[in-house]
Formats: C-alpha cells, sequence, structure tokens
C-alpha cells in the first residue's frame, strides 16, 4: 500500500470513529453552520466535531502545524476533502479567519503574528470580519475615506465601512485604513483590531431577500493600540501597503466566489423533470424550459472543465495571473442564470415566502441572495475591465 | 491527467502551427478558392500533411502511424482552424480511420498505406437532408448473393467529389428511426453505380449530393458488424464531432486574434477604437467563452483518449459550447471590423463562413443541446 493510500484508509477510519451523526446529516439552512468565536452557540454534535478537528490540525487541514494547522500536503488535503464528502462529513468551521484573514497572515505576517493569530482561528476561537467596502468606495475601493491617525502608540480611527458580512457577530475585524491622505493606492494599512473596542457600532442591512449577513461599520475615535505584545503588530506587512495585501485577498475571494457557476453539478433538467411534468415521450413537457435547462447543462459541465483546467494551470504556474477575475466572471453569472431556472421550475410555489413547505422561502431567498454574486468582490464589470486590460492588453490602461 | 498539453503534445501543437501558419495560411485558402480548384484543397500540401506524420496520428504504431489519440488529432485540428486550411484531415484522417479502427484488418490494410502516403482521401455518407440525423438513416442494403446492393441518396460529403473510399452508412434491416439495423460500408467512390455531384459551400469547400444506383459491394465491404453499424457510426461520430470542436475552436480562436489586433489599431473620434468600455467588455466576455470552450474541448478529447463512459455526453457539450463561443466570435469580428469586415479584402467574413459550415457538420449546437437533454434522462 503506498503511502497515500495508508493515509486514505486511516483518514477514513478516524472520520468514522470521530464525525457525530449530527454532523453527517445534510444542513437544512444556513444556522446549520459552525462559525465558532467568542459568543458561539451550538448545536447538538458542532462543538465535538470542531473540538476533534482542531485537535488534529484539520480545520486548516494544509497550514504548517505550529500554526494550528494540519501540515498536510496537497495530496493528503485533497484525500481529505474527498473523504470527508464521501462520509458526507460537513465542514466543522466556516470562517472568514480561514477562507481570507489566514491565507494574508501566512504570506504577509511576521513570525510572531502568525504565531498570536492563526491558533485561534483554527480552532474557531476568534471570529473575523472583514472591513474593505464604504459608502463611496465600492468597485474604486482604493478611493477608501477611514481614516487611522499615529497617535504614538496607537492609531484612532474614524469612518465608516459598509457590506462588512456578520460584522454584529464578528469579535475582531480585518481593515482597510487611510493613513496616508495624499496617496491613493500607497496610502493603505491592513490593520487587525476588537470589535469590542470602544466606539464600534454595527447595523444589520436588510437585503430583497429578507436576509442579511451583512451590517454597515461605524469608528468613532477607535483607538488601536500598535501591538498587542512584543513584536505582534497590528498593521499586517507595512504602514501603507496594505494594497499589496488587498489585492492578494482579493485574489482569494474571486477564485472563492467563482466556485458557484460549477456548484450543483446535478442537471437541472434531470432533477426537476419529474416536478415540472413530462410528456407521452419522456421529455420534460415545457419544450423552452427543457431547451433552457439543456443549454444550463452545458455550461455547468463546460464551466467544470474550466474549473479544473483552471486548478490544473495554476497548480503548474501555467495560468496567467488575471485568470481568477474571468473565473469569477464567468462563474458568477452561470450561478445566477442557474438560479433564474430553478425559480422558474418552482413555479407558485417557491413564490411561498414564509410557509413551512417551502422551507421559509429558501429557494426564492437563494435566487435572490445570488444576484449578489456579480456584485460582491468585484462586479462583473470590473472583472472585465481586468481582463481587457491585463489579459487582451486593449488600450487605455 | 491535467487538463492542459503535456510537452510532447505541446511539441506536436507547435509544429502543426508553424506547419498551418507556414505551408497553408489564409492566403492559401484564397488562391484555391479564387482558382476554383474542383476539389476545393490542395492534393500537394496533402501529402506535406502525410510527411508531418498528421495522417498517421490515430493510426496504430504496429500499423505504420503515430498510434496517438484525440488530444493529438485535436491540436492539429486547432490550428487548421486557425488558419481556415482547407484539407480532407478532419474526414479522412480523424473520422474515416476511427471508424477503419473499428473494422477488420483488411480493410485497414487497404486503405491506411494510402492515408499515411497522403494520397487516398474518404468521404463520410452518413447525412440524408438539411440537417445532421444519424438516427433517422434509411438508405436501403439488401443482401444480394455474397454482399449488398446500395440504393438511395446521400448529401453533405464533404469532398466527396474527389474521394477514393465513401464510408456509407445504410439500413440493413429495420427503418429510420430504429436503434438497430445499421450497417457502414466502405464503398469505391468509382464503382458502378455511384454519381457524385458536387457544390461548392459558403466556405469554399466542395461537398458532394452522392446517389448510389444499385451499387454492388462484397461483404468484405462491411466496417464492422452487419445490423450493428451503430457502434461504429458513434465511434466514427464522437472522433469527428470532437475533432470538428476543435477546429471550431482553433476559427474562433483566430477570429478573436485578428478582432483583437484589429480594434487596437483603428482610430475613430481621435481614439484607438479599443479603448472604448462598450467594446472591451464585449470582448473581455468573448474570450472569457473561448477559454471555457478550450477546457471542454479538452476535456471530451481526454475523456475519449480514456475510453471514459461519460465521453459522448462531454462530446455533445463540447461540440455545443465551441459552436456558440465561435458564432460569438465571428459575429463580434465582423460588426467591430465594421464596414471592412463586410470586404472580401478583409479575413474576418472568411472566418464567419468556415465557422457556419463546421456548425452543420455532424450536428449543430441546438443539435447537440438536445442530445444532452436526452442522455441526462429529460
Amino acid at each position: 500500500m503506498s503511502d497515500l493510500e495508508k493515509f486514505r484508509a486511516e483518514t477514513a477510519a478516524w472520520l468514522e470513529a470521530n464525525c457525530p451523526p449530527e454532523m453527517r446529516e445534510p444542513m437544512t439552512g444556513e444556522d446549520d453552520a459552525v462559525w465558532g468565536g467568542r459568543n458561539a452557540t451550538f448545536k447538538p454534535g458542532q462543538k465535538e466535531w470542531l473540538d476533534v478537528m482542531a485537535a488534529k490540525g484539520w480545520t486548516v487541514p494544509d497550514w504548517p502545524k505550529e500554526y494550528g494547522g494540519g501540515g498536510l500536503s496537497r495530496a493528503e488535503t485533497k484525500i481529505l476533502g474527498q473523504e470527508m464528502a464521501r462520509l458526507k462529513c460537513r465542514s466543522p468551521l466556516s470562517s472568514f479567519g480561514i477562507w481570507m484573514l489566514g491565507p494574508a497572515l501566512l504570506h504577509f505576517g511576521t513570525e510572531a503574528q502568525k504565531k498570536h493569530f492563526l491558533p485561534p482561528i483554527a480552532r474557531g476561537e476568534i471570529r473575523w470580519c472583514q472591513g474593505y467596502s464604504e459608502p463611496g468606495s465600492g468597485s474604486d475601493l482604493a478611493s477608501l475615506q477611514t481614516s487611522a491617525v499615529d497617535k504614538g502608540d496607537h492609531f484612532l480611527i474614524n469612518g465608516q465601512k459598509i457590506w462588512t458580512s456578520y460584522a454584529d457577530k464578528a469579535d475582531w475585524i480585518f481593515c482597510l485604513t487611510r493613513t496616508d491622505k495624499n496617496e491613493k493606492h500607497k496610502g493603505i494599512s491592513f490593520m487587525l483590531f476588537d470589535m469590542a473596542s470602544e466606539g464600534v457600532t454595527t447595523k444589520p442591512i436588510v437585503l430583497i431577500s429578507g436576509q442579511s449577513a451583512f451590517c454597515e461599520t461605524f469608528f468613532d475615535d477607535v483607538k488601536v493600540p500598535k501591538e498587542y505584545g512584543e513584536g505582534v503588530s497590528s498593521v499586517v506587512y507595512e504602514v501603507n501597503k496594505g494594497w499589496d495585501v488587498a489585492k492578494y485577498l482579493l485574489g482569494h475571494e474571486r477564485s472563492m466566489i467563482s466556485g458557484g457557476g460549477s456548484e450543483g453539478a446535478t442537471s437541472l433538467g434531470a432533477k426537476f423533470a419529474d416536478q415540472v411534468g413530462r410528456d407521452e415521450m419522456g421529455r420534460l413537457d415545457d419544450p423552452m424550459l427543457r431547451a433552457q435547462m439543456a443549454e444550463m447543462d452545458i455550461e455547468v459541465l463546460a464551466f467544470r472543465a474550466m474549473a479544473e483546467r483552471f486548478g490544473d494551470t495554476f497548480k503548474a504556474g501555467l495560468c496567467h495571473p488575471a485568470q481568477p477575475n474571468m473565473m469569477k466572471y464567468a462563474g458568477t453569472e452561470i450561478n445566477k442564470r442557474r438560479h433564474e431556472l430553478i425559480m422558474a421550475a418552482g413555479g407558485s410555489e417557491v413564490l411561498e415566502w414564509e410557509s413551512d413547505a417551502s422551507n421559509g422561502g429558501m429557494t426564492a431567498r437563494s435566487w435572490l441572495r445570488t444576484k449578489a454574486n456579480s456584485i460582491e468582490g468585484g462586479t462583473s464589470e470590473v472583472m472585465l475591465n481586468v481582463i481587457s486590460k491585463q489579459i487582451l492588453r486593449l488600450p487605455g490602461a | 491527467m491535467p487538463l492542459y498539453l503535456n510537452e510532447d503534445q505541446q511539441m506536436l501543437h507547435d509544429s502543426a502551427a508553424e506547419f498551418m501558419k507556414g505551408e497553408a495560411p489564409v492566403s492559401h485558402l484564397r488562391e484555391f478558392r479564387d482558382k476554383q480548384c474542383k476539389d476545393g484543397f490542395s492534393h500537394a500540401l496533402w501529402k506535406q500533411f502525410a510527411e508531418m506524420g498528421f495522417t498517421g496520428i490515430l493510426i496504430g504504431e504496429d500499423e505504420g502511424g503515430l498510434g496517438l489519440g484525440h488530444v493529438e488529432a485535436g491540436t492539429v485540428l486547432e490550428e487548421i482552424g486557425r488558419n481556415l486550411t482547407p484539407s480532407p484531415f478532419l474526414t479522412t484522417a480523424v473520422a474515416g480511420v476511427e471508424a477503419l479502427n473499428a473494422g477488420g484488418k483488411a480493410l485497414r490494410d487497404q486503405y491506411f498505406p494510402g492515408i499515411l502516403a497522403g494520397e487516398t482521401v474518404l468521404g463520410l455518407a452518413i447525412d440524408e437532408g438539411a440537417k445532421h440525423r444519424p438516427d433517422q438513416i434509411g438508405m436501403a442494403a439488401t443482401r444480394e448473393g455474397n454482399g449488398f446492393k446500395l440504393d438511395g441518396k446521400k448529401q453533405f460529403v464533404v469532398q466527396g467529389g474527389s474521394a477514393d473510399m465513401l464510408i456509407v452508412a445504410a439500413r440493413t434491416s429495420g427503418k429510420a428511426g430504429d436503434d438497430k439495423g445499421l450497417t457502414l460500408f466502405a464503398v469505391d467512390a468509382n464503382a458502378a453505380g455511384v454519381s457524385r455531384d458536387s457544390a461548392r459551400l459558403v466556405d469554399s469547400a466542395m461537398a458532394a449530393h452522392v446517389q448510389f444506383d444499385g451499387v454492388t459491394v462484397d461483404a468484405d465491404a462491411v466496417i464492422g458488424e452487419v445490423d450493428d453499424g451503430d457502434t461504429v457510426l458513434r465511434r466514427l461520430l464522437n472522433a469527428g464531432r470532437a475533432g470538428a470542436a476543435a477546429e471550431t475552436l482553433g476559427v474562433g480562436a483566430g477570429s478573436m486574434d485578428i478582432t483583437v489586433d484589429y480594434i487596437k489599431g483603428r482610430k475613430q473620434f481621435g481614439e484607438l477604437i479599443g479603448s472604448f468600455q462598450a467594446l472591451q467588455h464585449r470582448m473581455a466576455h468573448l474570450y472569457s467563452e473561448m477559454e471555457i470552450a478550450r477546457a471542454a474541448v479538452l476535456k471530451a478529447q481526454q475523456m475519449l483518449d480514456e475510453g471514459s463512459s461519460r465521453a459522448e455526453l462531454m462530446v455533445s457539450v463540447a461540440k455545443a459550447k465551441a459552436g456558440r463561443a465561435t458564432a460569438l466570435s465571428v459575429k463580434e469580428g465582423v460588426q467591430m471590423h465594421g464596414g471592412v469586415g463586410m470586404t472580401d479584402e478583409y479575413d474576418i467574413g472568411l472566418y464567419m463562413k468556415r465557422d457556419r459550415a463546421l456548425q452543420e457538420f455532424m450536428g449543430d449546437a441546438n443539435y447537440h443541446t438536445n442530445l444532452v437533454a436526452e442522455m441526462h434522462g429529460y
């Protein structure tokens, strides 16, 4: 047996023995996800599952062991994912700390910062939110105005953020601030601070889906210490170099959001044909809907091939650095079209907004939620600008 | 297998790219069109294809070929598409050879040497109507003596006028629409009772209407098994469709490249038109569509080479996606060229015409979209 086969067998046995039965049931709603944090509440099985996985470093299997990770190779991480999927194990932890701040700290952080911040992220002890957008700075993110003024031993922060996902539930924030008013891109800093600091307030935003993870966040003379202990600076990388960190993180975010396009590999037509109805030939009996669904099958299967090719060329260093922008654009546009068809297949039944039968209007709320896909993390128009300029080298950059 | 060309495949691609660009660029197509060549392609070039080894890509090494696969054939086809190179490569060396690979040794011994030498051309006599409907083949092959007698009509036999042998799909039992009862035959194109009427197509390729009047063939002409021609036909169609998708992709990529170049150099209102956001966004969208089509085509070729059970599904995905993306590429190309895009002098219109012909070859995007729904059971 090769080392990897051995690892697979051992992993499967360990998951079988340690994953609580409740954590192997499909999730029924958003509150089935575990976000951790200081004020976390848990349903049965959730805490045990988080703790055993964190103890093995498998909430972040490919991070180094000294920062709370599992120290697994790329191949081992892939096997762990496959075995978790096979046994239907839920993800033990959903976390912006893992998805976004962690990769940035691993890339840009000092040794002291990594040791201080990464292990609590891996254990799900601190819940993070991201302070990027501002009311006047959406697509033109680098025009942000939230100011951080150097006051010797601390920075004084004033301003407002918007679209701060889960700001009302987060413990800490990774936040872009302006430390130099005379420079646009070179006057931004990437800072970490506690949301419990005096002067921080949050207000949820209700979306067209009737729900929201998003908030407005206000900073009113918030004091952020320069250090949280020896060598643990509150600024990641350097003062005025936060734009480099932000760009790196946006690449991660865009690749993540683009996954939506390959989601739901199952054919919509195969899934909904019986529900919509079949004709005497066994065909879905709304010919236009059937055609649109078959076109969607083609889009999804082709995009899955694209995602596979993107992953392979990315690992081999063969893809263009701006390729994640194309993936984000294509993936989110496909996902929106997919949800339009899901609504059409459901007909009047999925219009129900609050009934038990509709699971609280889940289909309709998901459809509305997807409209944000081509806005958040950079709009489709911004993605097209990047492709035009950086890949096609069209004039006027 | 990673979803990009390995080193050997990349080398083959590079040599195909250099060859097509050097020996048969778009000006070569113009030359053959303008002299009203009755075959629509150059026999000398076909011999050069053979010298490069291209004609033997899908022929086994023990039979004198290179013993390679659909990915390799696709790299050559993409460059054929990019340069609009007229040749019998797709019908003969890809779809035709793949059908013969499913047949007996005697037929392979008879035809492979000529194909390897660039001397033999095959025609595919499949379609009977204006649209590709292989499940509706009705042409009759009745048993007679030791062999069969063929009667009926075929159309859209590309390069059928210059073909030495025609691969003919006909019914030995059942009726149009039945799953079983098809048989494939290798028919000498000059046999008594075969009449061919060639017409020049919109892309300046030649395609024949072929009439079979009591054409007799002996049992050795059967490719594969009698009444089980569906097996061979599927293999032929999968190879031809994946190949057509690759050539289509090349047409779309070539058209996009010349359009990007054009809008980088053309000024209006004192600005390069490529700096206008209206055009930039459409071009970036097209780029995205072409990249996705490229991934789908390569995936289909890899799955065919692996013998995957899902290869047929992915071949239809690839033909449909490459078809839609390339149709977009040539339409945007003509529009963005403006008035000169309508002139014969500029190449963009030639890309539009080739795309139209390739769309119809072995099933257009609508045909394959319907197949995808059927394969998914709805």
